[in-house]
């Protein structure tokens, strides 16, 4: 890669950290990843735990088996299975978008996940119900991951009214109030500010109204957006206020067909968070248990009150942008290297090898997966598309605000309104 | 002089003066309604019912907070939020770094949450930078989450243009904002409407622009007891008949319909009895109150200070020509301010936006009285 592995710590001694005087939380781990040339684990020598220490080892040589097996392992067997689940959950459903698409039940622009699995499961499955995530347009899998049921993100898709949306928000706008996926945003950024004021609303609910709540909020973006102006105001405002909030990076290098390092002039983005006074953190996103442990730290923080963090997670698309794009600017060698290190391959050789599932258990999972997004394909399939009257149907929460009709009642009124015919 | 009473008696008696109370008040010798003025009313200026507004909604609600540049420590850029800070605090009295999409988008992530942030920018202008926040993310939020989400934010401030403040800051965004479904646009004029328009917009469910003029926050009205009370609502989409007339219907909004009253008042002697209809809400707009004056006057001079084409005056006259053509004696004008970008020169900027000889003149060329001026650019 052509800009350099570095590991950052909270830990106030060079080369790395630029922190400015930050308490670090004694137990924050960052990201600990072998030099792709040498092979050794660079660490500031500052005591950490041993039991970070081990967990670290463990981490840092995930793909490298052959030493011993650590005694330590990241995950119980029910976490491992609920993750890997999850990984194939998000593989398997976003390649039957592809298949719908080009058969024509999808339409517009889909923009799939497929590679990045590892973040989404990473970050997610470690949340309670009531913390929040905020997405861009590549959204089915962060809400897959956060809980609303692949029937329903399968009939958005297909803009039918079973979907969560009800049709009307479509692949770029996952919406779902009950299990706090506040969107699904088009334009890139957008999300940023969304996702800090519900940040703001955790903590006011603490300050203000005296309420106990200790919810966080996880901001998913681009390596795109971090050169946007409203990410940098919310790095600000967030670090000032001190609020609740996860900025996670997936920087998959490519920005349609911007490759990351022409656009940015700087390009290791976790550097920004020090500037503007949160830790800042690389770590690798084709590896999900890395990606857990560093969300682990970053979620404790938060809930602490202790302020933001923003996360790089360095990952990699295998389909184009959407699927209208063509995708010819990328290396194939690239695509080559980063298939290598598929999220799904390696966590599944680091499943059986320390003897936390078997191959018949996985292969269980993979089943039982297919089997849930056929059956998501075929209720979306039978589902009905929305009725006429839903076109004028929730644009104001307060239907009165259609105004005052000829015969000076509210419009809404008008039988004929919810019919879909009367005019506006 | 009948006139000037019947304005004062019109703003006293608040949601009743529309119609058919207006018009019996003119019936009555002017010594009574003297009495009327006398008795209930008092004068407060649109800055200290917007001020009073936001302190007795913060009160009453918890949720409710405010948030912009400069509402805490200073006071208010304009000193709407004066004293605030000292009463709800910082959690509640926000100030921000000057990061208009940030905080913008910041309220609306937390009106995605339940609650109910009241959002200064400084002036509308400054809400181009969070253009994206209010439309995107506010007003279409509702509809692409099926209902799931409503977003109950109010995005005040002033609007249009002040006193030599040059281009960037005297633009009108009404005819903006009025064009996105999802969106509630109102526009007050007197202390009445503020602090009416104002607690309707805190307490909707859905996302509110709320248009103020610099130059009115600091002109006083008289307002009704009614009007003082805590629960004072004004209804969202409905327009206000300042004046009752029945030779021409002048619509107008926000400062302007300060000058369509004086153009009334000229107009009157003049013979021509014109109807001022204050319009209070862009959107939903009032087409039903426009068209029933429309077919009752026959003519209609539109009056706003924003840019001519696609603006408020549009709309409105494709309303009229939709739904009472047959009702119309002459042609529709609109009067809007001049095609350019605001000069600074204090002559220019006079000739760049409509003054209360423009209003005249319109209604007299509408009532056939003078001849048409040159198309102007």
């Amino acid at each position: 890669m052509a800009f350099a592995r570095s590991i950052h710590h909270l830990h106030p001694l060079p080369p790395v950290s630029n922190t400015r005087g930050l308490k670090p939380s004694p137990l924050f781990l960052g990201s600990i990843r072998p030099d792709s040339h040498t092979h050794t684990i660079t660490r500031s020598s500052v005591s950490v735990s041993s039991s970070a220490q081990r967990r670290s080892a463990v981490a840092a040589n995930v793909s490298d088996v052959k030493t011993k097996p650590a005694a330590n392992l990241l995950v119980t067997k029910e976490e491992g299975l609920e993750v890997y689940e999850d990984l194939i959950l998000g593989r398997v459903f976003e390649d039957m978008c592809a298949q719908m698409y080009y058969r024509g039940k999808m339409f517009g622009f889909v923009h799939l996940y497929n590679g990045q699995e590892a973040v989404s499961s990473g970050f997610i499955k470690l949340l309670k119900q009531g913390d929040s995530v905020v997405s861009t347009y590549r959204d089915h899998v962060h809400a897959l991951s956060k809980g609303v049921p692949a029937r329903a993100v399968m009939s958005e898709l297909f803009g039918k009214t079973t979907g969560c949306c009800r049709g009307q928000g479509g692949s770029m706008h996952m919406f779902s109030a009950e299990h706090n996926v506040l969107g699904g945003f088009a334009f890139i950024g957008e999300g940023i500010p969304v996702a800090t004021g519900a940040a703001f609303t955790s903590k006011y609910k603490r300050e203000v109204l005296k309420e106990d709540c200790d919810d966080v909020t996880l901001a998913f973006f681009g390596d795109g957006t971090a050169n946007n102006g409203q990410f940098f105001e919310c790095l600000n405002m967030a670090a000032l206020w001190k609020l609740p909030i996860i900025f996670v990076v997936e920087n998959n290098l490519w920005a349609i067909g911007m490759s990351h390092l022409r656009a940015t002039s700087d390009p290791e983005i976790w550097k920004k968070g020090p500037a503007f006074g949160m830790p800042g953190v690389h770590v690798d996103g084709m590896d999900v248990l890395k990606v857990r442990e560093v969300a682990k730290e970053a979620i404790g923080r938060a809930r602490r009150g202790e302020g933001p963090t923003l996360v790089e997670c360095e990952t990699y698309r295998f389909r184009g942008h959407s699927l209208a794009d063509p995708d010819e600017l990328r290396d194939p060698d690239e695509k080559a290297r980063y298939a290598a290190r598929d999220p799904i391959t390696q966590f599944k050789k680091y499943l059986i090898e320390n003897k936390l599932a078997s191959e018949a258990e996985l292969k269980a999972i993979e089943k039982k997966i297919d089997e849930v997004v056929e059956d998501a394909v075929e209720f979306a399939d039978e589902s009905p598309a929305p009725s006429r009257s839903q076109l004028l149907e929730n644009v104001f929460a307060d239907p009165r605000g259609f105004g005052i009709g000829p015969d000076g009642r509210y419009r809404c009124e008008d039988p004929k309104f919810t019919e879909g015919t009367a005019q506006v | 002089m009948l006139g000037i009473v019947r304005q004062n008696v019109g703003g006293a008696r608040g949601l009743s003066s529309q119609g058919l109370g207006n018009y019996v008040m003119r019936l009555r010798p002017v010594a009574s309604a003297m009495r009327n003025y006398s008795a209930g009313t008092k004068e407060m200026t649109v800055r200290d019912a917007l001020n009073s507004t936001l302190d007795e909604e913060m009160a009453a609600d918890p949720n409710v907070y405010v948030m912009g540049e400069e509402v805490g420590e200073y006071q208010g850029a304009y000193k709407i939020t004066k004293g605030l800070l000292d009463k709800y605090g910082p959690e509640r009295v926000v100030d921000t770094p000057i990061t208009e999409a940030g905080f913008a988008g910041i309220g609306v992530g937390s009106a995605y949450h339940g609650l109910r942030p009241v959002i200064e920018f400084m002036t509308f202008n400054f809400s181009m930078q969070a253009i994206d926040h209010v439309i995107n993310s506010a007003a279409k939020s509702n509809y692409m989450s099926a209902g799931q989400i409503n977003v109950p934010i109010v995005f005040r401030g002033p609007n249009g243009p002040a006193a030599g403040v040059g281009a960037q800051h005297s633009q009108c965004y009404g005819a903006w904002y009025g064009s996105v479904p999802g969106l509630k646009v109102l526009v007050p004029y007197s202390s009445e409407d503020a602090r009416g328009l104002l607690k309707a917009a805190i307490r909707d469910p859905d996302p509110v622009v709320f248009l103020e003029n610099e130059l009115l926050y600091g002109e006083s009205f008289p307002v009704s007891a009614e009007a003082l009370d805590s629960s004072f609502c004004l209804p969202i989409g409905k327009a206000k008949i300042e004046r009752e007339g029945k030779d021409i219907t002048i619509t107008a909004f926000s400062k302007m319909v300060g000058y369509a009253l004086k153009a009334a008042e000229i107009l009157e002697k003049d013979g021509i009895n014109a109807e001022v209809i204050n319009l209070r809400s862009i959107r939903p707009l009032d087409r039903a109150t426009i068209n029933a004056s429309v077919r009752k006057t026959n003519r209609l001079v539109t009056v706003e200070e924003g840019f001519p084409q696609h603006g408020i005056g549009a709309e409105i006259c494709a309303s009229v020509v939709e739904d009472s053509f047959g009702y119309l004696d002459a042609p529709i004008e609109r009067i809007a301010g001049a095609d350019v970008p605001t000069p600074y020169a204090a002559n220019l900027e006079r000739m760049a936006f409509p003054q209360i000889e423009d209003i005249v003149r319109a209604a007299k060329r509408v009532c056939y009285r003078s001849v048409p001026l040159a198309a102007t650019a």
